[in-house]
């Protein structure tokens, strides 16, 4: 998986709550067996003015001018900022894969939905909680200020703002660690192998119904 | 001593090693596969030359793609050649892999989340989990399942763990009897009402209470199916002979003295007396009535007998927004009545709502009763195969038939509509699915979520109407 250290982006901000996985990314390009690709599809039922279909030319499509990355402004945008409850709905990681094929590598929500939230640190993508007087704050500044951009740094764990002002942010220990060195989570469970066997064993004495299913 | 929850112990049941960063590594005993999240861990784990870790631990079946008609062509009936392909690609991951499949001919396919306990796959006390946000559903048996996503599905098929993080304790209890006409669907949309989509954020939901305890499995898997919508995960309710003997006699349930231990085992999952919960939210089950749901969230939800919302009365700023938006792509104005939504059509199934209890409900309602002329289309699409063979052997398929609703073959079918079932743009139906979001069930479509019988009831008169009324 790609590291994340440190980040500066310009910011997105996309003002309405509870964003779900359809509207990331509707199911018609969820036909894909790929991982990679998304990024054209990305938003694409409030980004385009027709009905997209997998495999299109999507740059000839009409664009929806009131939607925010239609804006020239943030055509380089790669911090994402966001409402309550972002990545609500479907598990779908195809949500986190069509963010990261368009370029952002950063989302800010004052909450988002547990699934996404998950799926965003399995891709190098760091979703940060802030507080929503912040989340609002940076929206007003975004907004007002063409060209703004935000500072993140996961080693500090702080979000800093073109004034200097900066926001610190939780994250767990164990997904910073994992995002920081890029570290690939399976390979990282295959050391703790003769545990998983161990415990299987145990389990099959106790509970051998759980063994017995399946072929 | 603290007693602990039901999820406390599925927790400590599973746990394979607990690290000092607060992450613990879980034990899965079962992994359900469909064709949407699957290719791309199977790829990645090709690429890093990796095996699944325990094949018999995998079951899989396509079902999102999957057309409900000309089931008998196979893999040729779908017309569209990128669904095709991701079938195609199911099937051949699954034999290079040695996992077993109900392809989509066998009789025993359909719906993940349906087929998982139809066939005793899903047993009580098992970590379940599956590349599908709806696989809360298997909470029901009192499992510690939840969604996962594909880099996930590729962890469980090399580790047969996953790196969790242990989630608070919610207890939701329903007390008191449910009114006639009133399904495990209402109460669902009742609780998501009340706690809001984002209600059971980090929490993994306890659905308990003298309501809950009266509902068939079918009612309880309703309800846990959709505790996604309520933000939460996981959704689960305690064992009880009401889930034994679901299990008893499934094709893979334990027999014999594996079995008779097995439920020993069983009979301890539920929390105890003593267990302390992070929250608890009580609803009055009695006072439930029939919900319709208006807006494009799980949560903007009402009574049959209620009205759109006022945005005008909402405070928030932020909600008001939303409700703002929700009205204008639903093309609904405040305060309307429930009863004044006319529909286009009637969609009676998914994981939600497929199963043959709530094929039961809704022939109840039309029987002898022909659909509204105004309706474009109203479709039946059973949850799996066996379920489509339970209710033809009941006869519910000529009911349907009679009244004039369409008897489909297995699968997700117009829920999301990656097959070729979907509403047109503008269009509204109700729907015994679990989401309401924009495009859902296709580009411009408008979804009102309802339980089987409600849809049944909209389908006779074309809008939505008290089922109540139409029961006797």
């Amino acid at each position: 998986m790609r590291a994340f250290t440190q980040h500066q982006g310009i910011v997105a901000p996309m003002d309405r709550s509870n964003v779900d996985t359809d509207m990331i990314i509707p199911k018609q390009f969820l036909k894909s067996i790929k991982r990679t690709g998304f990024g054209p599809n990305l938003f694409d039922e409030l980004r385009y003015m027709d009905e997209g279909q997998p495999d299109q030319d999507s740059s000839k499509r009409p664009l929806n001018p009131d939607f925010v990355l239609n804006q020239a402004r943030y055509k380089n945008a790669s911090v994402l900022l966001a409402r309550r409850n972002f990545g609500c709905g479907s598990s779908r990681e195809h949500a986190p894969w069509a963010l990261d094929d368009f370029g952002f590598r950063v989302i800010i929500a004052p909450s988002f939905a547990d699934i996404f939230y998950n799926n965003c640190f399995k891709n190098g993508l760091l979703p940060i909680v802030l507080d929503e007087d912040v989340v609002d704050k940076l929206f007003q500044e975004s907004e007002a200020n063409e060209g703004y951009q935000l500072t993140v740094d996961l080693t500090a764990q702080t979000v800093i703002t073109p004034s200097g002002e900066s926001f610190s942010f939780e994250v767990d220990d164990f997904r910073r660690h994992c995002l920081l060195n890029g570290l690939d989570d399976i390979g990282v469970t295959l050391e703790n192998a003769e545990a998983i066997t161990a415990y299987e064993d145990a389990r099959r004495k106790t509970a051998p119904w759980l063994f017995n299913a399946g072929n | 001593m603290v007693g602990k929850t039901l999820y406390d112990k599925l927790w400590d049941d599973h746990l394979v090693k607990q690290r000092d960063d607060g992450s613990a590594l879980i034990y899965i005993d079962r992994h359900l596969l469909h064709e949407v999240t699957s290719p791309q861990a199977f790829e990645g784990l090709r690429l890093a030359n990796r095996k699944p870790w325990r094949i018999d631990a995998n079951v899989a079946t396509p079902d999102h793609n999957v057309p409900t008609t000309d089931r008998d062509k196979g893999i040729d009936g779908i017309v569209d050649p990128v669904s095709r392909t991701q079938v195609e690609t199911l099937d051949s991951n699954c034999d290079e892999f040695g996992i077993l499949e109900f392809k989509i001919k066998d009789q025993r396919q359909g719906i993940v989340h349906v087929i998982g306990p139809e066939q005793g796959v899903t047993l009580p006390g098992m970590s379940v989990v599956c590349g599908d946000s709806h696989t809360s559903t298997h909470g029901a048996f009192g499992c510690l399942a939840h969604g996962i996503g594909t880099s996930e599905v590729e962890h469980v098929l090399a580790t047969q763990c996953l790196v969790q993080k242990k989630m608070k304790n919610m207890l939701v209890k329903v007390n008191g009897n449910l009114g006639k006409g009133v399904t495990g669907k209402d109460v669902v949309l009742a609780i998501i009402g009340k706690i809001g989509t984002a209600g059971g954020t980090g929490y993994a939901i306890e659905f308990g209470g003298d309501a809950i305890r009266g509902l068939s499995m079918e009612g309880r898997m309703t309800i846990c199916n959709m505790a996604i919508e309520g933000g939460a995960r996981i959704g689960m309710v305690a064992v009880d002979d009401t889930t034994i003997e679901y299990v008893k006699g499934r094709p893979f349930s334990p027999k014999g003295e594996t079995w008779d231990k097995a439920v020993e085992y069983w009979r301890t999952l539920h929390s105890d007396s003593n267990a302390v919960f992070d929250k608890v939210v009580e609803l009055d089950g009695s006072a439930i009535q029939p919900q319709v749901s208006w807006g494009t969230s799980p949560e903007m939800v009402t009574g049959v007998a209620g009205s759109v919302p006022d945005p005008a009365k909402e405070a928030d700023p932020i909600k008001r927004e939303g409700i703002e938006r929700a009205l204008k792509y639903m093309g609904l104005a405040a305060n309307q009545k429930i009863t004044d939504i006319q529909l286009d059509r009637v969609f009676i199934g998914s994981c939600t709502n497929s199963r043959i209890e709530d094929l039961r409900e809704a022939a109840a309602v039309v029987k002898g009763r022909k659909v509204a002329a105004s309706l474009k289309q109203a479709m039946v699409v059973p949850g799996s195969g066996l379920v489509k063979a339970q209710a033809e052997q009941e006869g519910l398929d000529k009911i349907f038939i009679e009244a004039g609703l369409e008897w489909r073959d297995p699968g997700c079918s117009m829920c999301l509509a990656m097959n070729a079932d979907k509403l047109g743009q503008g269009e509204h139906c109700a729907s015994t699915s679990n989401r309401n979001f924009e495009g859902r069930q296709g580009f411009g479509g408008r979804t009102h979520l309802v339980s089987p019988a409600m849809a049944a009831a909209a389908a006779i008169k074309g809008h939505f109407v008290d089922v109540r009324e139409l029961m006797n």
